[in-house]
């Protein structure tokens, strides 16, 4: 019975993605990364859910849209919990967790005040070194950035 | 490597970089050839440099080409805020090659990818320097007739020396015992530490200078900068225990070389200069043959 409650929070979509257990306060920025701001179809979002296993919750659906793994890989860094449902005809057609894929590449800023990302007009890019402990390594100043002095763009 | 950037001393293989020695033994026999005749060298320093800069041109000079550049930034549009990327857009089409030197972190991998010209990095900021690390390793193989097992010191800063960490990974490919001597607050990095565990390679740290006198091959000592300090104080007590006099070589070894990237100021005492076993100035004049084998090779030309 709760569950149908909860569910009628956000309107249920008939075909696209739902991105469930975001962290309530970074909703608007897995928004951004995922370039929704833009997006042409409905886009449904609330933020501050109850949440048994997070306390608070975030959620978005989006409308007739499929993602590559690789761009929902993306937001692996600010949801690293985030679970992706795919609906076709109102059905779950799949369900899976995101990943840190190997490289970041425009989403992060590089901790280095004197690192060339903070002068000219280039998307960052890191290789991930440690997956766990999350250290990027910058493919420019070749610094580290790790997950307590990571800034997002 | 024709037509290849050089950013980071890791971009050539250990193949690729005895190729570059190996070339360099034929300038230092032959340095004056008239191979680069119709090239152009872009010499870019947006900061000061003595050795680097000048070798660099008396490098392409004495093969025949021509260098356009400029020694500051201040000469330059970069004054007026044009990026780097319009600045290396533009001489690109100037040059067959660019030699740049530039305090930002990174910027010579953000310049080689933009350029259709082969980068060769000169140094950026305190991130790599890897023309110095060929000439280290030409110097030391010249002196010590291999690369292959020897022990060598690094004395002073070797937290924040860019020659010191490339080094360190360069020689990781020559079963080198390290020897490493700095104060507790100048110790050398655990990233760069990660590639002599990596290789399991025998490394000791010492805040004692003496102890690895007798033992070393090579001390390759560094300048140790007053502004690297939190505390002046501490900065006055050690300033002068890791600085070298003639006195401190009786008990080496007879193939030890002492070497320096340079500029010293007084870790090595001028009384030292003397010494057959100093050999930073030679150090200074292998970097000309060395930047020679690595235009000639970039240009296709060896």
């Amino acid at each position: 019975m709760s569950k149908i409650i909860k569910e009628l929070k956000v309107t249920a979509i008939e075909n696209g993605t739902v991105i469930d257990h975001i962290p309530a306060n970074v909703v608007f920025r897995v928004i951004r990364i995922l370039g929704l701001e833009n997006y042409g179809d409905m886009v449904l979002f609330a933020t501050n859910l109850e949440s048994k296993k997070y306390g608070k919750k975030g959620i978005i659906k989006v409308s007739n849209k499929y993602f590559k793994p690789d761009e929902l890989n993306k937001i692996a860094l600010v949801a690293p919990n985030a679970t992706i449902i795919e609906i076709k005809n109102h059905q779950v057609s799949s369900k899976n967790d995101v990943m840190i894929g190997d490289e970041v590449i425009g989403i992060v800023k590089c901790f280095n005040p004197n690192c060339v990302t903070n002068f000219e007009q280039v998307d960052t890019r890191f290789a991930v070194v440690d997956k766990e402990d999350l250290k990027l390594k910058c493919h420019f100043c070749e610094k580290i950035t790790r997950r307590n002095s990571m800034e997002f763009i | 490597m024709k037509n290849r950037s050089l950013v980071s001393i890791s971009d050539f293989t250990k193949e690729e970089q005895m190729r570059v020695l190996e070339v360099a033994q034929e300038f230092e026999k032959n340095p004056v050839q008239n191979i680069m005749e119709g090239f152009v060298v872009a010499s870019l320093f947006f900061e000061p440099s003595t050795r680097t800069r000048l070798s660099f041109e008396s490098a392409a000079n004495r093969l025949g080409g021509r260098v356009i550049g400029f020694s500051e930034a201040g000469s330059t549009s970069v004054k007026k805020g044009e990026s780097l990327r319009d600045t290396i857009l533009t001489i690109a089409s100037y040059a067959d090659l660019i030699v740049m030197r530039n305090p930002v972190e990174g910027s010579a991998r953000f310049a080689s990818e933009i350029s259709n010209v082969p980068i060769i990095n000169a140094g950026d900021g305190a991130n790599q320097h890897p023309t110095q690390t060929l000439l280290d390793l030409y110097s030391i193989e010249k002196t010590q007739g291999t690369l292959d097992n020897l022990h060598v010191a690094f004395v002073g800063d070797l937290k924040y020396g860019r020659t010191v960490h490339s080094l360190v990974i360069a020689l990781c490919n020559f079963n080198t015992t390290f020897h490493l001597v700095s104060p507790t607050e100048l110790k050398l990095p655990s990233s760069v530490k990660m590639f002599i565990k990596e290789k399991n390679l025998e490394y000791h740290q010492y805040t004692n200078m003496e102890d690895i006198l007798p033992v070393a091959d090579v001390l390759y000592m560094t300048r140790i900068q007053r502004e690297r300090f939190s505390d002046p104080l501490e900065y006055e007590r050690i300033k002068n225990s890791y600085n070298l006099h003639n006195d401190m070589l009786q008990e080496t070894k007879d193939n030890l070389k002492v070497m320096h990237p340079l500029p010293r100021v007084n870790e090595i005492d001028v009384n030292v200069d003397a010494n057959p076993k100093a050999y930073y100035f030679e150090q200074a004049l292998n970097g000309v043959f060395v930047r020679q084998a690595l235009m000639a090779t970039i240009l296709g030309l060896r």
